[in-house]
């Protein structure tokens, strides 16, 4: 029983992680209908500047403030991979607006190929590690036999990702650039017709999906210490799997599909052998992708004759 | 003039600040010592790319409309018509004298080209004709590859016994997966294939019974002429290799040649089938299909056999060269079957031209080729791919020789009937 | 197998399209609402109605295209309620589109042999080596395609890209595409929009003549109200979704309530 406690919580760590990177790919999805496959890669990369930031932070500058290097890094990295997210954008995918569905789709797969090899080129193949800036936690249970683990990384993880969530739903909710966003994802050469500067709304949302997924790869650099060029593929295609459960086009549903995977994969490793887990998050996207392409939360979209 | 050069110097700047974290500043770890390390220059250089390539953003798309304007200069049809099949049985004469007058290396190259050219051809169909993205080809290659290996290893058939049973595995590979995913609209086809495709290498890498797991499959045997092995001694006994039956010198090269041998006529095989099915009522229904659907059912057409049809032809295109794949290595591991993969063979049809073979062929011997000659950029060759996959979409989707298709003419003994 | 009881109309002859309460809903709007009509062998029959009367949306259902909240389709007393598309069609009941939808990068002539897919011989192994069987069939289809092409005057086109066509050009392309799977029941849906007058009238004609020589039953949508009075034998007026008349031309011309419809209250 204990161990599922433990399972449960290391489920949740894993899936507000996909949840934070999800929504990019659910935002992106929902205005232009496309899948932005190069949004694990903005991920991957927030993760090295979280990493070079805390280090240079740590050893270049000796600050020793752990809640003031989270805040520093955090914004950095939030700074830089939103300028990244808007420059892929500008680049890549504006000059394809208006084209059939497949060619932004192949343009999205050739600049997850370039932003791997040009991390690589820069930083290396090898995993870069690095001392875990908050360790520690609470146990509980018997003193012999299982103990539930809470780290305190763990609990980070969570408050930082009920923020910005928290953060983001207000702002679509309430702000008048959110009501753009809306009003873009349910027609967006409507919303042009009136006067709205769509080009900007979509821009904003490569910005907002990277500043969340740059979010993500701190939090991840932090808890798991260890990082490469190639972490942004899978855990792309997993958030995209996040993303399709909870119904893409819908910021719950990538929330909820986060943590449903998330907590799959968890069980997945602790019941099944480790190496199935992988299997399990892509044998989910499949079925439900087969089964219920609207995900838990989306809307049908009716076929137009 | 100076509104582009100010531009220019914006976009620089831009790259810069991206740049400075990934290019600009290493971590070195010496010990327990981390430190920092800046190198300025390759953020300079990324720096001046991108300043040179905006400046120069404008006058190159005149030259691409250029480009565009000799290609619809009308061509030469009567003559290029008549005298195709002259050229083509020279291109071929050619492509078989070649490897005796070349060296080991460049041969063994060209075989590796040719495999590709074979699966560019086979994703082409999928591509090009049929329009539908398959992003995990990859695993149909592995399919044939271990299909081979396996069948070889466990019931000792030989390579030309298997190849028509990976073909057919593959085949069968593919419309298992085909047939629940091709309901499925084009972007959501091109994610559960990739899914599919990794879920295979997954399986690759854990199932050690049947797979042996990351440590692959060895000692695969290569293809033999009629019974007969090159190599320097039978491996069975009273078994006779290619040099003693010809009662020539042991040379290795014989092997590397007629390797090279058999993926030419493999490779020619396909070509030949695929331009029959492109002209038979099958390849018409691919072209309907990617052009509309609807209207296709409107009339009757079957859309998920008919897209299974391309599907299948695809996938048996793949198993087929995966077959001579690890015949050619003669050991084989999930390394060779990643994603990459499956994205290099679809950088080779979208370069070529969707839906164009001779565009398909050469985009498959250059991107094969050209990081074999030019080996001081290996580094880069990935970086290169990414930027031509994502260049192409932007000024030339159709890629760099665009198909022209085969059109079924009305005779004009027809027209005369009225 | 006719599970539905047949209504009097049907008593003398049985029709050959029957649909009974079919009703279309999407989230909260009821587009097509109880529709309930027959078409008769030899007939030509027309659905009329103002703009969003739901008139392509039952269309939509009856060719599979769309799956119907509720009611029943029968062809030949066949139940194909639920069918997919490409088998209704292949039971022979193919249709237009309201905004022509040809394969346009295709020749004129590849567009009639696309149509004519299913009768086709296809297996593999004759097309990979152009066995003579094949070459016949292939044969077979070019002649069929050419006597469409001359019956719907486009003959001199056949190797032009269909796109290229002038607009009525591709109306008559269209017909004659369903035209060749012989079917027992064509689906015009707004065939006149955007022909001029005199495209018009032969569009009649030709209506008239594919009913007369390949004893075809038609169904269509229509506006240009000449081109419906003089055509139809039987018409259907629609508004929200509703059948609000039906019967014979004459009887529809002076029908208070479609006069309300189309002018409005007085």
């Amino acid at each position: 029983m204990l161990e599922f406690f433990q399972q449960i919580i290391n489920g949740l760590t894993l899936g507000s992680i996909y949840a934070l990177i999800a929504i990019g790919y659910t935002m992106v999805y929902g205005i232009i209908g496309m899948i932005n496959f190069a949004h694990g890669e903005i991920y991957m990369i927030s993760a090295y500047i979280g990493l070079l930031t805390i280090t240079a932070l740590t050893v270049q500058f000796g600050v020793e403030a752990v809640p003031l290097i989270l805040l520093l890094t955090l914004t950095i990295s939030i700074l830089v991979t939103s300028a990244y997210g808007w420059a892929i954008e500008r680049v890549a995918y504006r000059p394809l607006r208006g084209s059939p569905r497949l060619i932004p789709l192949i343009s999205a797969i050739g600049m997850s190929i370039f932003l791997q090899n040009y991390v690589q080129i820069g930083q290396g193949a090898r995993d870069l590690s690095m001392q875990p800036l908050i360790s520690g936690g609470w146990r509980f249970g018997p003193a012999e036999g299982f103990q539930v683990y809470l780290s305190y990384m763990q609990v980070l993880i969570a408050v930082v990702t009920v923020v910005f969530m928290t953060a983001l739903t207000l702002f679509i909710a309430r702000s008048r650039l959110g009501r753009a966003c809306r009003a873009c994802s349910q027609d967006l050469t409507m919303t042009n017709l009136l006067g709205i500067d769509t080009n900007r709304v979509i821009s904003l949302t490569f910005l907002l999906g990277a500043a969340l997924a740059a979010v993500a790869g701190v939090l991840v650099s932090l808890y798991i210490g260890k990082i490469n060029p190639f972490i942004g593929f899978e855990a792309g295609i997993k958030a995209f799997t996040a993303a399709v459960l909870g119904g893409i086009g819908s910021i719950p549903g990538a929330m909820l599909g986060g943590i449903i995977l998330g907590l799959s994969e968890s069980f997945a490793s602790a019941y099944l052998r480790t190496e199935y887990k992988d299997v399990v998050a892509f044998s989910l996207l499949v079925l439900v992708l087969l089964f219920r392409p609207t995900g838990l939360l989306g809307k049908p979209e009716i076929e137009k004759v | 003039m100076p509104k582009h050069f100010s531009e220019a110097v914006w976009v620089a700047l831009l790259a810069g600040l991206l740049t400075v974290p990934i290019l600009g500043i290493q971590i070195q770890v010496e010990g327990i010592n981390v430190s920092l390390i800046g190198s300025p220059l390759p953020v300079l250089l990324a720096m001046a790319a991108v300043f040179v390539a905006r400046l120069l953003q404008a006058p190159l798309k005149a030259v691409s409309g250029l480009a565009h304007i000799i290609q619809r200069l009308p061509r030469p049809v009567h003559w290029s018509k008549a005298y195709r099949p002259i050229l083509l049985g020279l291109v071929i004469v050619a492509a078989v004298i070649w490897p005796f007058t070349a060296s080991r290396g460049s041969v063994d190259i060209a075989t590796l080209a040719l495999i590709y050219v074979m699966l560019g051809l086979g994703l082409n169909v999928v591509v090009g004709f049929a329009g539908l993205l398959d992003l995990g080809y990859v695993a149909f290659y592995a399919v044939g590859a271990y299909g081979y290996a396996l069948l070889s290893m466990h019931l000792g058939l030989s390579f030309w016994e298997c190849l028509p049973l990976c073909v057919i595995m593959a085949a069968i590979t593919g419309c298992l997966l085909g047939f629940p995913v091709l309901r499925l609209r084009g972007d959501y086809l091109a994610i559960v294939t990739l899914g599919f495709g990794e879920i295979i290498r997954l399986l690759l890498n854990n199932l050690d019974d049947l797979t042996g797991g990351p440590d692959g499959i060895g000692n695969i045997p290569k293809p033999t002429l009629f019974g007969l092995e090159f190599a320097r001694r039978p491996s069975t006994e009273g078994g006779t290799t290619f040099h003693q039956f010809f009662g020539l010198d042991y040379s290795g090269a014989d092997t590397i040649i007629f390797l090279y041998l058999v993926a030419l006529a493999m490779t020619l095989l396909i070509l030949y089938v695929i331009n029959r099915l492109i002209r038979m009522p099958v390849g018409r229904a691919w072209e309907a299909l990617r052009e509309d659907e609807i209207a296709c059912r409107s009339l009757g057409l079957n859309p998920t056999t008919i897209k299974l049809s391309a599907f299948g032809f695809g996938a048996s295109t793949a198993g087929f060269a995966g077959a001579f794949f690890a015949a050619r290595q003669g050991f084989i591991n999930p390394e060779s079957f990643t994603f990459i993969e499956s994205a290099i063979v679809l950088a080779i049809v979208v370069l070529g031209g969707m839906g164009s073979q001779i565009g398909v062929i050469l985009a498959a011997v250059a991107l094969t080729a050209l990081p074999e000659v030019a080996r001081q950029f290996a580094e880069y060759r990935m970086l290169i791919f990414g930027l031509v996959l994502v260049l192409m979409m932007i000024w030339r989707p159709q890629g760099l020789l665009p198909a022209t298709r085969p059109r079924l003419e009305l005779p004009a003994r027809a027209e005369a009937l009225r | 197998m006719n599970a539905v009881t047949a209504p009097i109309t049907t008593l003398t002859e049985r029709s050959l399209l029957q649909v009974r309460n079919l009703s279309m809903r999407f989230g909260g709007l009821l587009a097509v609402d109880n529709v309930h009509f027959d078409v008769h062998r030899h007939r030509i029959f027309a659905i009329i109605g103002p703009n969003g009367a739901g008139k392509t949306t039952v269309f939509n259902c009856i060719g599979g295209f769309y799956r119907p909240t509720s009611g029943q389709v029968l062809l030949d007393d066949q139940s194909i309620h639920g069918l997919p598309s490409h088998r209704i069609a292949r039971l022979g009941l193919v249709r237009t589109f309201q905004n022509v939808r040809l394969f346009k990068n295709m020749t004129v002539v590849e567009n009639l042999l696309i149509s004519q897919h299913t009768q086709l011989e296809t297996r593999f192994l004759h097309g990979l080596f152009k066995t003579p069987k094949y070459r016949r069939a292939e044969a077979e289809a070019l002649e069929r395609a050419a006597f469409w092409l001359e019956k719907v005057n486009l003959l001199p086109m056949a190797n032009r890209e269909a796109g290229n066509l002038a607009y009525g050009q591709q109306r008559r392309l269209e017909i004659a595409r369903c035209m060749i799977t012989q079917p027992k029941l064509l689906m015009l849906d707004e065939p006149a929009a955007g022909l001029n007058p005199q495209e018009t009238r032969d569009l009649d004609r030709l209506i008239n003549e594919l009913r007369a020589e390949h004893g075809v039953a038609v169904l269509l949508i229509e506006h240009d109200m000449s081109l419906v009075m003089g055509v139809s034998d039987e018409i259907l007026v629609m508004e929200y979704g509703r059948p609000i008349a039906a019967g014979a031309p004459e009887q529809i011309r002076n029908d208070p309530r479609v006069i309300k419809a189309y002018l409005g209250e007085e």
